[in-house]
């Protein structure tokens, strides 16, 4: 109980601070106010976050993902690359059993976990790495991906193996599960504190990095077409649909929803493979530019490390590998074996960086929307020397929408309808993860989840309203705080990840588990 | 000799129902299997609470169908003296139609022509012109 009244006084100081009625701020616009507020409040959370290794300018939460992703990559012995065609072979239906059909299979709950993920990241946040870390991010990016592979088959494995299973028929599973049970069946201490930990992070990941940022880069997309107008207004209608779904049961816009962003998805992926191809005499140039810069930076603010980390940080947000998001959302799946939605989920670190996020690069880097001192071959910093010079001056979304519009003149209006589902979808998924987060800490019930959801749609309008800048800071911070407590978690859980790959390989081998005849 | 009738919830079903009834009873022994698909794809696109929830509303689909649809048919078997089972599963119709049948090792599948319901005609009628295409086992379908 004591929790609920901390949160509520977190709550309260929060809207205490962001909107004052001094008579000083009075002259500031709503949306300002919203913004200074909110900048003020989460300060100190994002700097903890953020900070540099001593000595270095290397953020330790970065090197934290990375080397989480490294030892899980050799813990497993490289299990991403020995059961990628396994994994494809789930999706497909080829280990179903027919008798199972009618739940949730393999493909679904990866395209859910994928509606999750695929989103402003691989538009606006590889926009955001690529302008400041050059086309070197890119190739940090895809590394982190290859690498972040490993995480989700950890994390989805225990996630499906630890959930809980109801008297009525559903399901809740996710990080706060495995932890409390899994130390729990380890004899180890602090399970308990820990998945209480994670689950405050999560519904703040929620809140931030599933909600404010997205409704934030909506609104950009929406007024980079309309021309500006208060957020606040945007933020209001969005909150309503999300209300609507979430709160009034609203089924067929989620059903719609769902989809229609499959459908972007290919869309996305076919506009950027037709200007590859458009431009594919470039496509050898733009690879030596990845190449180079991610050994030298060509120039960037920060040199290779800057690259590296930009890279490094947006792959990570982008598929929340080790974050543990998609245990929530693959927990769903029934399935006799655990791992096998492991094998399933690293599917999408792949899907959603190696593939999307590096298009999305490939398209920036190729039409040369970034400026290069054709003197040095670097590029050129702009005034503030903080990113590169581009050809409009834009960043984030508006970067890889003349990047598009480059070469197919009307495709910013595509993207701008894509941002905007995808924005809702990725809302969608998220509210489900912070309300398992929040039914864990409170319970389970109605009041507990229409207060949850209630906030929820709350901070959709916050979001919209503030400016670029804190949001993002604040979305990485909350979704980074989780892979803190999630990675540190799965050092302790792996061993028995590894005694179920064992089990399964054994049996794989010896034809116990073999393909059904469709 | 064993027969597969498969159902769709509709009054032409009765009809492939009777027709089977009336066969079985001329041969010496036949059994009966009486099936109903619940059509779903494992390759759409859900929410996540959908996803959680799908185990209990794939039971409760299951019973509904055996409620309604299965068990009054496999009754009306029974009391005409025939052996007579129920299997209700998910997937595409005509496919699993024609794999249990296949499975059961059956000598045939009976099926209603098309359903008159808009929403029935969009499942099963399509389907039986699926099923008549590819099935791998005679199929004997009932005007």
């Amino acid at each position: 109980m004591t929790l609920v009244f901390r949160f509520l006084i977190m709550a309260a100081t929060f809207f205490a601070i962001a909107v004052p009625a001094s008579a000083q701020e009075a002259a500031m616009t709503l949306d300002e106010k919203v913004n200074a507020g909110f900048s003020a409040a989460t300060g100190w959370f994002v700097n903890l976050i953020f900070m540099s290794i001593p000595g270095t300018n290397f953020p330790w939460i970065v090197m934290w993902l990375v080397i989480g992703a490294t030892v899980f990559t050799l813990y497993f012995a490289a299990v991403q690359f020995r059961f990628f065609g396994h994994a494809i072979g789930l999706v497909k239906g080829d280990y179903s059993d027919p008798n199972d059909a009618g739940e949730v299979s393999h493909f679904q709950a990866l395209a859910t976990a994928l509606s999750g993920t695929v989103g402003l990241g691989n538009i606006a946040g590889v926009a955001v790495a690529v302008g400041i870390g050059g086309p070197g991010a890119t190739f940090w990016m895809i590394l982190a991906g290859l690498l972040g592979m490993a995480s989700k088959f950890t994390e989805c494995t225990l996630g499906v193996k630890y959930r809980n299973e109801y008297p009525d028929g559903t399901v809740s599973g996710g990080p706060m599960y495995y932890i409390s049970k899994g130390f729990n069946e380890l004899g180890l201490p602090g399970g308990k504190i820990l998945a209480v930990v994670f689950s405050i992070f999560c519904i703040l990941g929620a809140l931030g990095g599933g909600n404010m940022f997205q409704a934030n880069q909506a609104h950009a997309a929406i007024s980079g077409i309309t021309g500006e107008y208060p957020g606040w207004i945007t933020g209001v209608i969005f909150a309503g649909v999300v209300f609507a779904v979430i709160v009034g049961g609203v089924k067929s816009i989620a059903r719609v929803t769902e989809k229609v962003v499959p459908f972007m998805g290919v869309l996305y992926v076919g506009a950027a493979l037709i200007v590859l191809i458009v431009n594919f005499n470039m496509i050898g140039w733009a690879f030596g530019q990845i190449f180079a810069g991610a050994f030298t930076g060509l120039g960037v603010a920060g040199g290779m490390v800057g690259a590296l980390i930009q890279g490094f940080k947006r792959a990570a947000f982008s598929n929340e590998a080790g974050v543990g998001s998609a245990a929530i959302a693959h927990s769903a799946v029934k399935t006799k074996e655990p791992i096998t939605e492991g094998f399933v989920s690293l599917l999408e670190p792949l899907i959603d960086t190696v593939v999307i996020c590096t298009m999305t690069a490939l398209v920036i880097v190729i039409s040369q929307q970034l400026i290069i001192d054709q003197a040095t071959g670097n590029y050129m910093l702009n005034e503030a020397g903080s990113a590169i010079a581009t050809v409009d001056g834009n960043t984030g979304v508006a970067l890889t929408a003349a990047a598009f519009g480059s070469a197919i003149s009307w495709f910013p209006f595509v993207l701008a309808i894509a941002v905007i589902l995808f924005a809702f979808s990725t809302m969608i998924s998220w509210s489900y993860y912070g309300l398992k987060a929040w039914t864990y800490l409170f319970g389970e019930g109605k009041g507990t989840e229409l207060t949850f959801k209630i906030i929820f749609c709350i901070f959709i309008v916050i979001g919209a309203a503030a400016s670029l800048g804190p949001v993002i800071d604040f979305s990485d911070a909350a979704i980074f705080a989780m892979a803190v407590v999630n990675i540190f978690c799965l050092y302790f859980l792996m061993k028995i990840v590894r005694k179920e790959l064992a089990s399964y390989s054994a049996r794989l081998k010896s034809g116990e588990i073999k393909k059904f005849s469709h | 000799m064993k027969l597969v009738i498969g159902l769709d919830g509709q009054s032409s079903g009765e009809k492939a129902l009777e027709f089977a009834k009336n066969l079985a009873n001329r041969m010496e022994s036949c059994e009966l299997v009486v099936v109903y698909v619940i059509e779903w794809s494992p390759f759409s696109f859900q929410t996540p609470e959908e996803n959680a929830q799908r185990h209990k509303r794939r039971e409760e689909e299951i019973e509904i169908a055996m409620e309604r649809v299965l068990n009054p048919a496999v009754k009306t078997l029974t009391d005409a003296g025939l052996t007579a089972r129920a299997v209700v599963r998910h997937g595409d119709v005509a496919d699993t139609i024609d794999n249990i049948a296949h499975d059961e090792g059956a000598s045939q599948i009976i099926v209603a022509r098309s359903s008159a319901g808009g929403f029935s005609k969009r499942i099963f009628g399509s389907s039986t012109a699926n099923l008549v295409m590819d099935a791998r086992v005679p199929v004997t379908v009932v005007a």
